[in-house]
């Protein structure tokens, strides 16, 4: 299940710079994603990014070392739903920053970036599991905002993180009274009539600053916002589980030609075909087989893998429910990786699906996702297959930096290692 | 994406009294035992249901074994959770019993065997916090019946009269390796009512589910969803509150226990009233209910285990003890068990400081780590949980063997639910509740392959005409390789 090859060698095409930092991490077995395994391979970082992978790398001088023997070598895993850096706490720990008021179920022109936390306390959990990237979303409402894709290096500043924003448009047809609709056919007129008020906005902008216009469905910042989507630059993520809602989904893509994809889709695999020949990726998880609403009745665990085998991109997400895997568990995407190679996907694939096949999807294959030239510095070393539960990511780079800060949960593992703990009087 | 919100979040206090079960008293009024079928014989003769008699058993189990064949199953790795795992070894089941475990058993003419070579035999799972049933799949109101939220004390309410045996969760946590149940009211209650212990069998009714024999459980639940349901609503809205409404109900049930325990003894006059939420309450007192709770916080456990102190019962186990670790020592010496997840954690503020190294802290401590699910999809997967467990420990230096970490699945449980005379180890004269594992059941690519309950193989992963599916089932899920 694990090709290997020899040598995929590519150089970087920058001469050495000015007193750059170069790692280079050698004799693992690694995984480009972009090209296949290599027993005993280098990566070469530079600079914070990518210069080299392959088997016969000259490695520099100055580089520092990394000796990978025995391990296990990967891009960094990118979660591709999550609401990391949003508020810490899922309930009870007061606001979050993460549902807009928005008009009417509509809020596409929040950036919910601008509320992003680089200090969050859930990164470093994530990036112990090997998560160096997530695509931070907002939630609620018919359109919900548009979401960013974030490096977890723990860097302050937020320009330092961010990989790209807006990302994608976040919009869902599941729960009609937070889309703020009665029933999920309202919801599909709803996203039509907004589609078709921004193209009527781009043709009148005049117009409509000299109130001349009809009134459209959206304020002008939404309708500004929804732009790139129309023209098909930018995604729109849509939540949809139920059969029924996915066919409207796809009939919004074809009648608009816009870029959709799909979130959640439980019931995704009855429509397989249809969904590949639409080039409509999916995120979707491998851990719920609970009919859990009546739209989500077809929930299989075989899900993920049987979109794969119809030809899907498919991007996995945590899905078992119940607990919190958007937030506190983001960590645990490759163990959901390892439940969907259980229920029938390649293990290949299932790596693609917590890597470039997500960033494919968002349209940043170029800086994350995979080992190549140029793309950034998120490099994991395993003990072992990412996707065993005894496995653990020994060593962590973020933009070409070996990041190993604790986690909260580490100090506190350690504080009552031996009981009682100091702070008490003994 | 839909979440799906259960009743996260609930848990049991397990309580039981040192002074294990008093024999139930004579009853002067047997003859009511009968009365319901036949008719009261005099207008003089009461019904059973006049009295409050200890381990009363109103509505008892009618569960009988499935039809089971002789197997054995050979050439396995077997973790019995009962001494050292056994390589190349075999198992002989017969008579819904495990006959004998080792490197060789005597193989029967009639028995069917199974070549378990690269496979693994583990005991079958316990989750000793389950909803199902009581929140059923899909969740629609018409059937969340698993919270009396009306008012902070309603240990008159029983699980099992909430119990939906068509709910299809039930396969699903059997098709995980799942054999024996807790199923428990929420969390939403100061004291929640009565768990019940399930069978994961089909049956029309929760009586032909019912764990014969098994102890009940009464849940109580700590922290923040008490004082949040009832803050409104006439308190408690704190937690000052909130252990004032254990303390006061504790009082008065001990002053119920004291009475009917004299007339019990005596018949003499009139028999006090009698009270359905008392009576729970009393029986916890009388060690014949083992107590449950869910608790988050090690603060709160600390003061929790201080009340039963007070008022002479005893905690089984804490559900939830996301802190269980910060008080490890304490649980181990006040021997109460630590039911945790592996890395669940600061989805609410009592939860926010779980930690994965949860399980291997407290089973270094030398208390008992349960590994428990409060969600039916993460029921399926206690093994990889364990996993994880196992996994955490070793990142901070304590190294938990597999014979250690199947305990947390199945013997420990047991012995919080006291039914580990009957199952949690692959023993000779256990009931042979048997997991077939595709592999090592701590690998994540390792699924269930056969189950067996009391012998009988009851799920198998390889035949999917014999795979039970519940009424909810038929028509509406659609069946595997139905896509179009």
């Amino acid at each position: 299940m694990i090709r290997s090859a020899l040598a995929t060698i590519t150089l970087c095409a920058l001469a050495g710079s000015l007193g750059a930092q170069t790692v280079a991490i050698t004799g693992g077995k690694v995984f480009p994603v972009s090209g296949p395994a290599i027993e005993g391979g280098t990566v070469l970082i530079r600079d914070g990014k990518i210069a080299a992978v392959g088997k016969d790398i000259s490695i520099p001088s100055d580089a520092q070392r990394v000796d990978a023997t025995g391990k296990w070598v990967t891009p960094g895993l990118v979660n591709s739903y999550t609401n990391l850096g949003f508020g810490d706490v899922g309930f009870s720990g007061g606001p979050r920053e993460l549902t807009a008021k928005g008009h009417e179920g509509i809020a596409a022109g929040f950036q919910v970036w601008l509320g992003f936390n680089t200090q969050s306390t859930l990164i470093a959990p994530a990036r112990e599991g090997g998560v160096t990237s997530v695509i931070a979303a907002p939630s609620g409402g018919l359109v919900s905002g548009q979401a960013a894709i974030v490096d977890l290096s723990g860097a302050l500043a937020l320009s330092d993180v961010l990989v790209k924003a807006p990302a994608t448009m976040l919009a869902q047809i599941e729960d009609n009274e937070s889309a703020k609709v009665g029933a999920s056919g309202e919801a599909i007129g709803e996203l039509r009539d907004l589609i078709e008020d921004t193209k009527s906005y781009m043709r009148r902008k005049t117009d409509f600053e000299r109130a001349q216009t009809r009134q459209f469905i959206a304020t002008r910042r939404d309708l500004e916002a929804m732009i790139p989507v129309v023209e098909g630059r930018e995604s729109l993520t849509i939540g949809a589980d139920q059969a029924a809602e996915i066919r409207e989904v796809l009939n919004i893509a074809r009648d608009y030609g816009i870029k959709v994809v799909i979130l959640g889709g439980a019931e995704a695999w009855t429509l397989a075909d249809r969904i590949a020949a639409a080039k409509v990726p999916v995120l979707t998880g491998a851990m719920n087989n609970i009919p859990g609403s009546f739209a989500t009745l077809g929930n299989r665990q075989e899900n993920a893998a049987m979109l794969r085998k119809a030809g899907v991109q498919v991007g996995i997400i945590g899905n078992a429910g119940g607990g919190d895997e958007e937030l506190f568990n983001i960590r645990n995407i490759r163990y959901e990786a390892g439940n969907a190679v259980a229920y029938g996907m390649s293990w290949d694939d299932a790596l693609r699906a917590v890597t470039m096949a997500p960033a494919e999807i968002y349209g940043v294959a170029e800086r994350v996702g995979s080992l190549r030239s140029g793309t950034e510095g998120n490099v994991v070393i395993w003990s072992g297959d990412p996707f065993q539960l005894s496995t653990r990511a020994e060593q962590v780079f973020v933009r070409g930096k070996k990041i190993d800060a604790p986690s909260r949960q580490d100090l506190l593992a350690k504080r009552y290692r031996t009981l009682p703990p100091k702070y008490e009087s003994q | 994406m839909r979440i799906v919100v259960f009743a996260a979040a609930l848990s049991v206090l397990a309580c039981t009294s040192a002074k294990g079960s008093p024999a139930p008293a004579p009853s002067p009024m047997q003859a009511g035992d009968t009365s319901h079928s036949k008719g009261a014989k005099d207008s003089t003769t009461a019904g059973r249901g006049a009295f409050s008699m200890p381990n009363a058993d109103p509505f008892p189990s009618t569960y009988k074994p499935f039809p089971s064949k002789t197997t054995v199953i050979k050439n396995v790795t077997i973790l019995t959770a009962a001494g050292p795992h056994i390589n190349n070894g075999s198992i002989l089941l017969r008579n819904g019993k495990i006959e004998s475990v080792g490197a060789n058993v005597t193989v029967p003419a009639d028995a069917t065997i199974i070549d378990g070579a690269g496979k693994f035999v583990t005991p079958g799972i316990i989750d000793i916090h389950s909803h199902l049933g009581v929140y059923p799949a899909p969740a629609v109101e018409a059937n969340s019946d698993g919270n009396e939220a009306t008012k902070p004390v309603t240990a008159f309410v029983w699980a099992e009269h909430s119990v939906w045996p068509q709910d299809p969760q039930f396969p699903r946590n059997l098709a995980g390796g799942i054999t024996t149940l807790q199923v428990l009211p929420g969390s939403a209650n100061l004291i929640g009512g009565r768990s019940v212990v399930l069978k994961v069998v089909p049956s029309r009714t929760v009586q032909g589910m019912k764990f014969p024999g098994a102890k009940y459980g009464l849940k109580m639940a700590c922290g923040e969803n008490p004082k949040r349901v009832y803050g409104n609503k006439g308190g408690p809205s704190t937690r000052m509150g909130n252990v004032a409404g254990y303390r006061t109900a504790w009082i008065e049930a001990e002053r119920y226990r004291r009475n009917w325990d004299k007339w019990n003894a005596e018949h003499k006059g009139d028999p006090p009233a009698r009270d359905l939420n008392l009576e729970t309450l009393a029986e916890v007192l009388r060690g014949n209910i083992l107590v449950h709770n869910h608790c988050y916080r090690a603060d709160e456990m600390a003061q929790m285990i201080d009340i039963a102190h007070e008022f002479g019962y005893k905690i089984r186990a804490f559900h939830h003890g996301v802190e269980a670790y910060k008080i490890a020592d304490l649980l181990a010496k006040e021997n109460i068990g630590a039911a945790i997840w592996a890395d669940w954690g600061g989805f609410k503020m009592e939860a926010l400081d779980g930690i994965r190294a949860n399980m291997a802290l407290v089973n270094q401590a030398g208390a008992r780590t349960i590994v428990h699910s409060d969600d039916p999809s993460g029921s399926q997967r206690l093994n990889q949980e364990a996993a994880k467990g196992i996994e955490a420990g070793k990142e901070i230096g304590i190294d938990i063997s597999e014979d250690q970490a199947i305990k947390w699945l199945t013997i420990n449980p047991a012995w919080a639910l006291d039914l580990d005379s009957k199952i949690g180890s692959l023993e000779p004269g256990k009931d042979a509740d048997v997991v077939l594992w595709s592999g090592d059941p701590f690998n994540v690519y390792s699924r269930a392959e056969k189950v067996w309950i009391d012998g009988a193989l009851l799920f198998d992963r390889d035949d999917p005409s014999e795979q039970w599916r519940t009424d909810f089932d038929l028509g509406f899920v659609p069946v595997a390789g139905g896509a179009k």
